[in-house]
């Protein structure tokens, strides 16, 4: 699909992948994710209706549509953060219709935001450290005294953490506040603190939105490289239709918070309702 | 000039994950253990020591455990005198129930109690945010208050409603009551307040205090992170109320010797809120610069009109206090409001780069 | 059994079987409630405006009444006195915008609520030096404020209304009215509320934050100065008053923080609560129960109703 930029990249990606909990038994191309029948409101306004899409393992799926198609409420239905009215979700096969953020999480689902959503008030190291909260399991006793299996289990992540920081050629700003990062490098923390968290389901929300043209082109390299090496699932949401027909495996298509398309990018390029939907049509 | 960290080249993560990675603050800090744990006891006078350390150091602890909360989590809160009242008084219930056991157990152990009332009022902080927050802390604080007043099993029904603290040994040395020396007492609440600093400096460097931070930061994306929120406010409330409690207990039998519920009420509560935000919220240095300046300026004040001659009676006095600490507040707010610690912080980078800009 | 029946049944008893006595304390909450309310009135008043949590709206009323009482003491006519305190709070409202609010603005909400704490002790320090501590009683009579009473034969017993409380109670619709009026028609109630929503949006269109903060502190100082007269009346003025002050907060809580309608209904189910729950069912709990019984409430209700009575729910958006 592409090649790694560089050697160094390449050898980092596949220590990540070495460890990498992608034994879930389920193989690429099975179904990761499905989406059954999901009815999302919020009082009167129906932000999701009867969508049900899937996603396959080793793919990236993109989600696109005109603003307020609900995409990015379909993302927060999947983390766990809105639960829908009506649907199940089923993620690695089981069906769930309920579920905190967390439990998500746990599960392997991890995701970037529309709007940053770092913590503002860490650094780089520490919010991509932060991602790996799941991973740790030292209790209190050996919190209080930072020694012995506390400080090695530490020091064991700040080594995962350095691949990612290298992977994302991060390095420079490792200690750094977040808050005081541009905007295009606060993305790219972002996608190394969920990256982090080694998830088997990637959500990226507009990984690209307010980037120019450099920083969209390093992105998608990031993107792809994760989804080659590591073999992370892919969800996108995207604006920019040409960095959506470059990486999508599958595009599904929203508009009113309702499925109007769904294929490959070529064929959903073509689909009249597609069309209609970017461009208008006359009522 | 001599602040340079060059040449100290760290080649392992444990080094670089140091809390104080920078030669000259590892030796700034055994600096300032030697004058505390050597010189101060032995050259400060009874006042220096009575009056202004020792509160000094059981305020900064009280301080440190509000920014637990506050700073590092998030959850303002203005229970803080009534959490280190729950010290005081389990502390002082314990040494008369179990008169021979050595003191330092229930100091520690009076620190649970607080934190198990602090967790039980942390519950709403699950369902609620930012300022509601202030309320269900001044629900604990003023139903805690009347809980000190109307309890008086909590006082072994003295007549007076206050708590007096027995004369208690450690290791042989009269360490409270109305015959310890002020050095003895100042040494074991100085002893107390280091381990403690240590021990929240490791909590907050490490997972836990991260998850901390991560909820104080942004909510949503923690738990999206996989933070439970319900294990990460309620351990800054246990935390946060065992170093308040702790603080109290100390309070009231290394420092005071008796104590009132005046001595829990809503306006200390107040007092370690601006020692946390003078100095810095989600600093523990900061803590210790708050509490010694909250609580240095006015015994600093107070002296003034003597040695510069004026006759000004007390009362006017504290009420010059009161206006010079609310300004000086708002001061601090307009100019830094990350607090005294971010002003050091600035000093340091200043002098690392010194004599040029950056 | 005998605490059930202490709990559930004797207090209902107890009311039905004087319920004079019942209608006497239901109108000493409805009273307290009104002075809650007022109280919560001023808060609402900034938060609405600025997103400012005012703490210091206490020690405003304490503030205010101290001017009133000790400028009528320096000898100053009652109406003079009442005026001059009036510019007073004027004062305090710009000084306050000026040298506070103005060096804050883009801040955190919680640097601003620690700015308004630190008023709080300013005021304190300087209202005590200036007027000095101890209690002082409030110059009802020769602000032409009623005095005396008035007693009702009722259910075979008396109920007696104090005639400053009722007063109170009709000052206070009648700043409520006035509140809502001056918001709702003019052209600086119509800014207030742009600005409330959105203060960059309010700046682009050419309102003036700075006056607009200014006029609501000298807003919620008029409001404090009345609640301060009120309070004054019934009670001393003191600084014990700014402790009590502190109960606009739950009041807030269940009226919501950006409602006039529901700060006057928060005060007044505070206001009853508490009476109620003091008279008859605070014996059981060792009395003194009225310190805490509002927050207790608040915090019961925040758990079920986080947005208060007339807030908006609140959908979290990421």
């Amino acid at each position: 699909m592409n090649t790694p930029v560089s050697g160094k990249v390449f050898e980092v990606a596949n220590g990540l992948h070495a460890r990498s909990a992608n034994d879930d038994g389920i193989a690429d191309g099975d179904e990761l994710l499905v989406a059954d029948n999901v009815s999302l409101s919020f009082g009167g306004v129906k932000a999701i209706q009867n969508i049900g899409f899937d996603i396959l393992k080793g793919e990236i799926r993109a989600i696109i549509g005109p603003n307020g198609a609900g995409k990015t409420s379909m993302l927060n239905v999947i983390n766990g953060f809105y639960h829908p009215q009506e649907g199940t979700i089923t993620f690695k096969g089981e069906k769930r219709s309920k579920i905190r953020p967390y439990m998500a999480a746990s599960q392997g689902i991890s995701r970037t935001f529309q709007n940053v959503a770092l913590f503002n008030g860490m650094t780089t190291l520490d919010n991509i450290m932060a991602g790996r909260t799941l991973k740790m399991h030292r209790n209190f006793f050996w919190q209080m005294f930072r020694h012995g299996p506390a400080l090695n289990e530490e020091i064991e992540h700040r080594r995962a953490v350095e691949e990612i920081i290298d992977f994302l050629e991060i390095e420079a700003i490792r200690k750094t506040p977040v808050g005081q990062l541009p905007y295009g490098l606060q993305k790219r923390v972002e996608l190394g603190r969920a990256l982090a968290a080694e998830p088997t389901l990637l959500l990226l929300d507009e990984p690209m939105a307010g980037m120019n043209l450099e920083e969209k082109e390093d992105m998608s390299r990031f993107i792809l490289d994760v989804n080659s090496q590591l073999g992370t699932t892919i969800a996108l949401i995207e604006h920019d239709m040409g960095v959506v027909m470059d990486l999508a495996d599958r595009v599904v298509v929203l508009d009113y918070g309702k499925k109007i398309a769904d294929g490959l990018p070529t064929e959903v390029q073509k689909d009249q309702n597609v069309i209609d939907a970017y461009l208008g049509v006359p009522h | 000039m001599f602040y340079r960290e060059a040449g100290q080249y760290k080649t392992n993560y444990i080094a670089d994950s140091a809390i104080f990675p920078i030669l000259q603050d590892r030796i700034a800090i055994a600096g300032f253990l030697a004058i505390a744990f050597v010189i101060i006891p032995y050259f400060g006078n009874d006042f220096f020591i009575n009056s202004m350390m020792i509160p000094f150091l059981i305020f900064s602890l009280a301080a440190i455990g509000l920014n637990i909360l506050t700073g590092y989590t998030g959850q303002i809160s203005l229970g803080t005198g009534a959490f280190m009242g729950v010290g005081a008084y389990a502390c002082y219930k314990m040494t008369s129930i179990f008169p021979d056991v050595n003191i330092m157990i229930p100091i520690v152990l009076s620190g649970f109690f607080s934190a198990g009332v602090g967790m039980i009022f942390g519950l709403p902080s699950l369902r609620i945010k930012g300022f509601y927050l202030i309320v269900t802390t001044l629900a604990a604080q003023f139903f805690l208050e009347w809980c000190f007043i109307r309890v008086a099993w909590l006082y072994n029904y003295n007549d007076s409603g206050a708590i007096e603290v027995p004369q208690r040994e450690l290791l042989g040395w009269i360490v409270t009551g109305a015959s310890a020396t002020p050095t003895t007492r100042y040494l074991v609440v100085l002893s107390v307040v280091v381990a403690m600093t240590w021990v929240a400096s490791n909590i907050i460097h490490g997972r836990i205090g991260r998850s901390w931070m991560m909820i104080r930061d942004m909510d949503i994306a923690a738990e999206l992170m996989g933070v439970r929120p319900l294990f990460a406010k309620l351990s800054a409330f246990a935390v946060s109320s065992f170093y308040c409690g702790v603080a109290g207990a100390m309070m009231v039998f290394f420092w005071l010797g008796a104590a009132e519920v005046e001595s829990f009420d809503v306006n200390h509560s107040f007092l370690i809120l601006f020692m946390v935000i003078l100095g810095g919220l989600g600093s523990l240095l900061g803590s210790f610069l708050g509490a010694a300046f909250i609580w240095m300026l006015p015994i600093i004040i107070r002296a003034v009109p003597d040695i510069i001659g004026l006759n000004i009676n007390a009362a006017t006095v504290e009420h010059i206090n009161f206006m010079i600490i609310g300004g000086l507040i708002i001061f601090f707010l307009i100019i830094e409001p990350h607090g005294l610690a971010r002003l050091w912080a600035i000093a340091k980078q200043k002098l690392r780069v010194w004599p040029f800009p950056y | 059994m005998d605490l059930l029946y202490n709990v559930f049944v004797d207090p209902f008893a107890q009311m039905a079987a004087l319920p004079d006595f019942l209608l006497q304390v239901l109108w000493e909450g409805f009273v307290s409630g009104t002075l809650y309310a007022l109280i919560a009135l001023g808060f609402v008043l900034i938060f609405k405006a600025s997103g400012v949590f005012n703490f210091a709206q206490g020690i405003m009323v304490v503030f205010a009444a101290l001017s009133l009482v000790g400028l009528h003491a320096l000898g100053v006519p009652a109406i003079l006195a009442l005026i001059l305190a009036l510019a007073i709070m004027g004062v305090l409202a710009f000084s306050v915008e000026r040298l506070v609010l103005r060096h804050l603005v883009n801040q955190p909400d919680i640097i601003l609520f620690m700015s308004t704490i630190g008023l709080t002790y300013f005021l304190i320090g300087l209202g005590e030096l200036i007027f000095g501590g101890e209690p002082k009683s409030m110059i009802t009579s020769e602000l032409g404020l009623p005095t005396g009473s008035t007693t009702f034969e009722i259910f075979d017993g008396i109920l007696i209304l104090q005639h400053i409380d009722i007063a109170a109670a009709v000052i206070a619709a009648i700043l409520v009215i006035g509140l809502g009026i001056f918001f709702s028609r003019t052209r600086i109630g119509r800014a207030l509320r742009a600005v409330a929503d959105d203060h960059q949006a309010a700046l682009s269109v050419g309102i003036s934050l700075n006056q607009i903060w200014a006029i609501v502190w000298f807003a919620a100082g008029i409001v404090a100065l009345a609640t301060g007269i009120m309070w004054g009346a019934r009670s001393d003025v003191s600084f014990a008053l700014q402790i009590v002050a502190l109960k606009a907060l739950p009041v807030l809580i269940i009226g919501g923080f950006t409602s006039i309608p529901g700060a006057i209904i928060g005060g007044l189910i505070i206001g009853f609560g508490e009476k109620i729950f003091e008279v008859y069912w605070g014996g059981l709990l060792g009395g003194g129960v009225e310190g805490w019984f509002a927050y207790v409430i608040a915090l019961i209700f925040l758990l079920f109703r986080p947005q208060g009575l007339f807030g908006e729910k609140i959908i979290e958006r990421i």
